[in-house]
């Protein structure tokens, strides 16, 4: 995963809340098996409306999206996350998150920076005056910036995805330096666990 | 604001922070605990990109046989046996066979009698017990936290993390109680529980948070109700959903595939035993419900906390609290071709769907033909059952419930996902409207312009009857 310092460019509001996974990636495009291609089909069903935000003048080139409330419910998928991604988004602002697409997103290098509604509120009235106007997202900072009109505020990051993002850290070589502590654990689990192969007869 | 805290065990003696505690394998400072996981389940959808990332990086699966995999998100289940007709769909599955081949993974195929979907054959094959961790890249994974079994969905690169490491790093979510005192009203299900649950707590009322489910009407469900309640704990937002283990989890495991044999069955209840909160613990949040007040449920709107009972009507947008819910239930009823008013027992029906994870045991099943002996499904509308495993497709046979479905008009298909989200072809059309016993009604989820209605197998069954959202007492009048 690359590191994630700054985002910086056009900003899209997305002002709905509860948008699921199924919407950012509806299911006939998970049949792919590869990490990459998934921009075509983010929010495929919506983006046939000419009227939906991604389909306005400089939208493919927006780098954040400010969604509403519970933003990533529902599937696990982490192709919602490979889609916005594609599509050319680093970064998403929302007042909450599900807990899933959370998760997927700081593994994969998407910026979640969770604030509050006021927050995307005035964001979302700066974004109606001037579509282009260029919004900066801080991740060592966890600051949300528009230079231009000087407004600037907080996010919300735990201290470990901050950090994650900050270095572009692979989470597996991260564990396996506890390789030692996983044989301990793994040593004194009970031998009645189920397992697929081939059970150790129990001790008579 | 949303997640749970960020450091530091809070063990105080709830049923969750016993699994927690018993599979931390490592708590580094500044950075989440790492916990041991027992069971990793993978399907066909989700993994193959993590068995690339593995290779890629040169490692290999840490334990396969601590990892189960089988083939339900796109399996056809229309003559299944037949050659794969979609392209895509036949390379998840020969890429799932190889890299189960080459990692020494056991694998149950489309045609093995152990197929299904992943969250009905676990249970099943015994391979979910109380106590462990699961996890799979399905968010349905809190199924199996009706065992006691601390169980959540996880991404892609985790699923990578797991296959390396057979452990995940996790903050501690917080925890939240959900008891249901009383006793269920006869014809209320546990479909019709859950639905209620997360309509008093919303989408996201569970975000951040485990929940534990409590109280006497939980007790007195059987598993196949409590994997259907713990299922949808996803859809109120939670990690996942867990239940203590009782005489009802014990008497469904006894003598399964994996279940511990001899003096370990006696070694595990003893340890099982103790998976429960303890007396006078607390947790973050607490959330009562008298059973008593519970009645039938269907969804109106496009997700799973819009719904109203079925003597209800769908409601007037004007009369939510706030302005962005009065227009997220507009935009709702606008999806759905709905307006506000009409009685739920007016609105009909074009599809019926029963199965999927959270409906497609042979308790469900069951249910489902018993209202359906001696009837037959309305005209104009078509009904299909997709049992949830090769095993309860053959257990339905074994007892005629096959012949009952077919009878009454329905199509009697092969184990998979199906229509729950359509990726194998079994989709609504635009505009076309279903009662489905699925766990999700959002937009397009059941295909592109199709409208759900989320039903347990017995109002479903009831439904296809009447051609109209109907309980198996309506028809009791009309027969």
């Amino acid at each position: 995963m690359r590191a994630v310092h700054k985002v910086q460019g056009r900003a899209v509001v997305l002002d709905r809340p509860n948008v699921d996974t199924d919407q950012i990636i509806p299911a006939a495009w998970l049949k792919r098996v590869e990490r990459t291609g998934f921009g075509p089909g983010l929010f495929s069903a919506w983006r046939t409306d000419p009227e939906f935000v991604l389909n306005q003048p400089g939208a493919d080139e927006a780098k954040i999206l400010i969604a509403g409330p519970n933003f990533g419910c529902g599937s696990s998928r982490e192709h919602a996350v490979w889609a916005l991604q594609d599509f050319g988004f680093d970064a998403v602002i929302s007042p909450s998150f599900a807990d899933i697409f959370r998760g997927n997103s700081i593994g994969a290098g998407l910026v979640t920076a969770e604030t509050d509604e006021q927050t995307v509120a005035a964001l979302g009235a700066t974004l109606a005056a001037d579509p282009a106007v260029t919004v900066v997202l801080d991740v060592a900072e966890r600051t949300i910036t528009v230079p231009s009109t000087g407004l600037s505020f907080d996010f919300a990051l735990p201290d470990y995805a901050r950090w994650r993002l900050l270095e572009g850290m692979d989470d597996v070589g991260i564990t396996l330096r506890h390789a030692d502590e996983i044989a301990a654990f793994e040593a004194q689990r009970p031998d009645w666990l189920p397992s697929s192969g081939p059970r150790t007869p129990a001790m008579t | 604001m949303g997640h749970g805290p960020d450091n530091g065990p809070r063990d105080n003696g709830r049923l969750f922070d016993k699994v927690w505690q018993r599979h931390l394998v490592a708590s580094p400072e500044g950075e989440p605990p790492l916990l041991y996981i027992d069971l990793h389940l993978v399907h066909e959808v989700t993994s193959p990109q993590a068995f690339e990332g593995l290779e890629l990086a040169g490692r290999t699966v840490r334990r396969p046989d601590l990892t189960v995999a089988t083939m339900d998100h796109d399996v056809p289940t229309l003559n299944p046996d037949g050659p794969i007709t979609d392209p895509l769909a036949a390379e998840q599955m020969s890429r799932l066979r190889k890299n189960c081949e080459a990692h020494g993974v056991t694998l149950y195929p489309l045609g093995s009698a152990d197929q299904g979907v992943v969250h009905v054959i676990g249970p099943q094959l015994g391979l979910t017990q109380p106590g462990m961790t699961v996890v799979c890249g399905d968010s349905h994974t809190s199924t199996h936290g009706a065992f006691g079994a601390l169980a959540f969905g996880i991404g892609t690169t985790e699923v990578e993390h797991v296959l390396a490491t057979q452990t995940l790093r996790q903050t501690k979510p917080a925890a939240m109680a959900i008891t249901v005192d009383g006793e269920l009203p006869a014809g209320v299900t546990a479909k019709d529980l859950v639905l209620g649950i997360i309509a008093e707590i919303g989408t996201n009322g569970g975000t951040g948070h485990v929940i534990e489910y409590r109280g006497a009407a939980i007790r007195s469900l059987d598993m196949a109700g409590r994997m259907t309640v713990c299922n949808m704990s996803i859809e109120a937002g939670a990690r996942a959903g867990m239940i203590a283990p009782d005489d009802t989890t014990f008497a469904f495991l006894e003598g399964r595939q994996h279940s511990p044999k001899g003096a370990d069955w006696e070694r595990a209840l003893d340890d099982w035993r103790s998976l429960v909160t303890d007396e006078g613990a607390t947790f973050d949040r607490e959330v009562r419900l008298d059973a008593a007040s519970l009645r039938p449920v269907v969804t109106w709107g496009t997700n799973p906390a819009q719904s109203v009972t079925i003597d209800g009507a769908v409601p007037d947008p004007a009369t939510f609290a706030t302005s962005a819910e009065q227009q997220a239930a507009q935009r709702a009823l606008d999806y759905m071709g709905l307006r506000a008013g009409t009685a739920m027992r007016d609105i009909g029906v074009d599809v019926v769907f029963i199965g999927s994870c959270t409906n497609g045991r042979l308790a469900d099943l069951r249910a489902a033909a018993g209202v359906l002996r001696g009837r037959k499904v309305s005209d104009g509308v078509k009904a299909i059952v997709v049992p949830g495993s090769a095993r309860v497709k053959f257990e339905a046979e074994a007892e005629g419930l096959d012949q009952v479905f077919k009878s009454a008009g329905f199509e009697w298909r092969s184990a998979g996902c199906s229509m729950c989200l359509g990726m194998n072809g079994d989709i609504l059309a635009p505009g076309e409207r279903s009662a489905s016993t699925s766990n999700r009604n959002f937009e397009g989820r059941q295909g592109p312009g199709g409208r759900t209605h989320l039903v347990s197998p017995a109002m479903a069954a009831a439904t296809a009857v009447a051609g109209h959202f109907s309980t198996p007492g309506d028809l009791e009048g009309a027969r």
